[in-house]
């Protein structure tokens, strides 16, 4: 393993331990407000501090792990849930009207700015973090669907591709046995890059008030919260920020160590 | 903070050049339209009232009445005539003359059938106008009506002429100190000095109104010294900043603005009594005063502003009493708590304070979920179409208890008991017997726990030092600039 794709798990299990740890444990209860104690800067009680409610800032992060992750990976669920099976379809179906249309709705998803539109699906049908699932989810099926075809018709012009079709096995099942665990490495290392970008929408979403509705703690809102209190109590800013750069760029390490050590070329390069 | 000195004098540098006669006001809602006999949005009168326009009568700083276009005035015996006398040599910016007239016109249109004025209520007492010569004008009531000149004083209740009422909306025409110049939609409204003003002229030849609606840019921009004062700065955590710092003065008046815990009276469950007690007495008035407003406003018990002398103390009607609040819900038949909506509009007190207030809730096992709303939404959403559970609102025009009465009103209460003791109010015109009867309405409220009442809206007002005549309390939404000026 590279030095990359081990800071890259390392990173990225210490917020998704932090999300599991949540469940069962947090220094602080997030939902008791204790107003007296707010703004305090980071000490050996609240080692971030607590916010403008009084609450402790690292347990919110916790949380906040929590409503992040699962944001962004059932986001990813949804584009790899929808778009690899287009994607096979579309490239068994080569030439096809089917391809045709399937690809040609991916250029119009595609033509879209992302965060624009989960803006305003989330605008349109209410704010939560179900609609923002749903908003980043929905660009996320054409990103799997073009990477799936691609790949996909590399494969169906190859030889053992060619052998299963002679030994009359059908496209359908072509697909989900012969072609889907050839790309899977791939989808693997494109799951986790959506998965990071994924976050960041999350984030983005809820800075603008559109993601996870109060009290339900997310880092994006931590942010806008701290907003007019940068000033007074930076570290109200500061962890939530760490929080989402350290875990994108967690992500990112992995997504690429995970690229370089799954690639079959390299493989043989390294042995 | 090392590097303020060096802004700082950066800045000296720049107020230094710039002429004295001017000021830049930044307020923090830009107004929909500028016609404020038309629109209900308080920012038509933020930048207008005084300023552009003027009534009869007008409110002072401190809430008094004073005279305005009319110079004196003579109430019959019987409080149901009022005689103007009006200011001689009045004129409209654009050139006509105002006169008895332009009275009549002003109030005959405010309350005609068809009128959009949005406080037609005002006028509602008002049975005929009429001109007896230019100069005075005689107004007769159906009843009498304690009320009458403080309702004049309203914005809603400007003189405007005939010739150009039907355009207000972008081009004002009034009588005040200072003229509209030009609208920049989305940025700023400029005013300058009006020459041919009858009173006292304004000593500022120029004044512009920003609007600046983010936080964290308000902050800037007052720090920067983009703008000389921040009417209503909207975000109370600052202040300790300004306070300190010498370029400025903070000033943190009353308002007319009662900030309360709306509730859907008619909307189970809150239309049992029992569980709008609950409500109230679940509430930590304290706690959402330092969480949301950093401090900064005064707990009220009823809907009624703390500094008239008419006010009453309830608050203990409705102290902080969880266990009392489970109690209630429990004798309600909602021992396990329910489930409701609490639709939150922009303001920093409704979004800071609707977390604390839903966290306070949960801990007697009401289950509010917060959602978060645009003014728009939440004026066709929740005000208009009534659909809501719970909604934290500061209403902010004066001696507004009146609503009450209002069945349809969006927390639906006019209970007929509370109808008939504002009608016995308004034909009352003895200041003792009418405080009396304004206290007996606050208290029904209060103990009908309409809404659970949180406090009194302050205003902060930052502004450079040298600043002087801006007002201190709001009791209209108003920024009057006619006595403001630069001190030495």
């Amino acid at each position: 393993m590279s030095r990359n794709l081990t800071l890259g798990i390392a990173l990225t299990s210490v917020f998704v331990l932090a999300a599991f740890v949540s469940f069962v444990f947090t220094p602080y209860n997030i939902e008791q407000l204790d107003i007296p104690a707010k703004l305090q800067p980071p000490s050996a009680q609240h080692w971030f501090g607590t916010d403008h409610f009084g609450r402790d800032i690292l347990s919110m992060i916790m949380v906040g792990a929590r409503t992040s992750i699962a944001v962004a990976l059932l986001a990813v669920g949804i584009g790899m849930g929808l778009g690899i099976p287009l994607g096979l379809g579309a490239a068994a179906l080569r030439g096809g009207w089917l391809d045709e249309v399937i690809m040609r709705g991916n250029d119009l998803v595609f033509a879209f700015p992302s965060l624009v539109i989960a803006i305003l699906i989330t605008a349109v049908f209410g704010a939560g973090a179900v609609n923002a699932i749903i908003a980043i989810g929905v660009f996320n099926i054409p990103v799997f669907a073009r990477l799936t075809r691609g790949a996909a018709l590399g494969l169906w012009s190859r030889d053992f591709v060619l052998a299963a079709r002679v030994a009359g096995k059908s496209r359908a099942r072509i697909s989900l046995e012969h072609i889907l665990p050839n790309i899977a490495n791939l989808m693997i290392v494109q799951g986790t890059i959506q998965f990071s970008l994924g976050i960041l929408a999350e984030a983005g979403l809820s800075y603008v008030g559109l993601g996870a509705q109060p009290p339900i703690p997310s880092w994006g809102r931590m942010l806008a919260d701290a907003q007019t209190l940068v000033s007074i109590a930076p570290h109200l800013a500061l962890f939530p920020g760490m929080a989402i750069i350290l875990t994108v760029l967690g992500l990112n390490l992995m997504g690429d160590g995970l690229r370089d050590w799954l690639d079959p070329r390299l493989r043989i390069l390294r042995t | 903070m090392r590097f303020t000195p060096i802004l700082a004098a950066l800045a000296l540098s720049a107020s230094a050049a710039a002429a004295q006669d001017a000021i830049t006001v930044a307020i923090q809602l830009e107004p929909p339209n500028l016609d404020p006999t038309a629109g209900a949005a308080g920012a038509i009168d933020s930048v207008l009232y005084s300023n552009v326009y003027e009534g009869l009568t007008r409110f002072a700083s401190d809430g008094s009445i004073i005279p305005g276009l009319a110079r004196e005035w003579e109430i019959s015996e019987d409080g149901l005539t009022y005689t103007f006398h009006l200011h001689e040599g009045v004129t409209f910016h654009d050139g006509s003359a105002m006169d008895a007239e332009d009275v009549k016109f002003s109030l005959d249109r405010a309350r005609a059938e068809d009128s959009t004025n949005a406080q037609k209520g005002l006028f509602a007492p008002i049975e005929s106008v009429e001109v007896v010569d230019p100069l005075t004008v005689k107004v007769t009531l159906s009843a009498p009506t304690g009320n009458f000149l403080f309702n004049m004083a309203w914005g809603d209740a400007v003189i405007v002429a005939p010739e150009s009422a039907d355009n207000l909306a972008n081009m004002p025409v009034g009588t005040g100190a200072f003229k509209f110049d030009n609208w920049v939609q989305g940025d700023r409204i400029e005013l300058s000095r009006n020459p041919e003003y009858w009173g006292e002229p304004a000593k500022l030849a120029r004044a512009t109104f920003k609007f600046i609606a983010d936080p964290t840019a308000a902050f800037a921009a007052v720090m920067a010294e983009d703008v000389d004062a921040f009417v209503g700065f909207p975000a109370p955590e600052n202040l300790p900043q300004f306070e300190a710092d010498p370029r400025f003065q903070v000033l943190v008046g009353n308002t007319e603005g009662e900030t309360i815990l709306a509730m859907n009276n008619k909307l189970p469950p809150f239309d049992n009594v029992k569980v709008r007690e609950a409500v109230a007495h679940a509430i930590d008035r304290q706690a959402i005063i330092d969480g949301a407003m950093f401090g900064v406003g005064t707990p009220i018990g009823t809907h009624f502003a703390p500094h008239n002398p008419a006010y009453v103390d309830l608050t203990d009607l409705s102290q902080f009493d969880p266990e009392l609040s489970k109690k209630l819900l429990a004798e309600a038949g909602f021992a396990d708590g329910f489930e409701t909506t609490l639709k939150l509009p922009p303001p920093s007190y409704a979004r800071r304070g609707g977390e604390i207030i839903a966290s306070q809730l949960r801990a007697v096992g009401i289950d509010a979920k917060i959602e978060n709303q645009e003014w728009a939404q939440w004026l066709e959403n929740t005000f208009k179409g009534k659909d809501f559970g719970l909604t934290i609102v500061s209403h902010t025009e004066p001696m507004d208890i009146g609503i009450y009465a209002n069945p349809d009103y969006y927390f639906q209460y006019g209970k007929p008991e509370f109808v008939a003791l504002m009608d016995k109010l308004n034909a009352t015109t003895d200041p003792e017997a009418r405080t009396a009867l304004l206290q007996d309405a606050q208290r029904m409220i209060a103990e009908d726990y309409v809404n659970a009442y949180l406090f009194e809206l302050a205003i902060p007002t930052i502004a450079k030092t040298d600043l002087k005549g801006l007002w201190l309390d709001q009791p209209t939404q108003a920024v009057d600039l006619t006595g403001v000026s630069w001190g030495q």
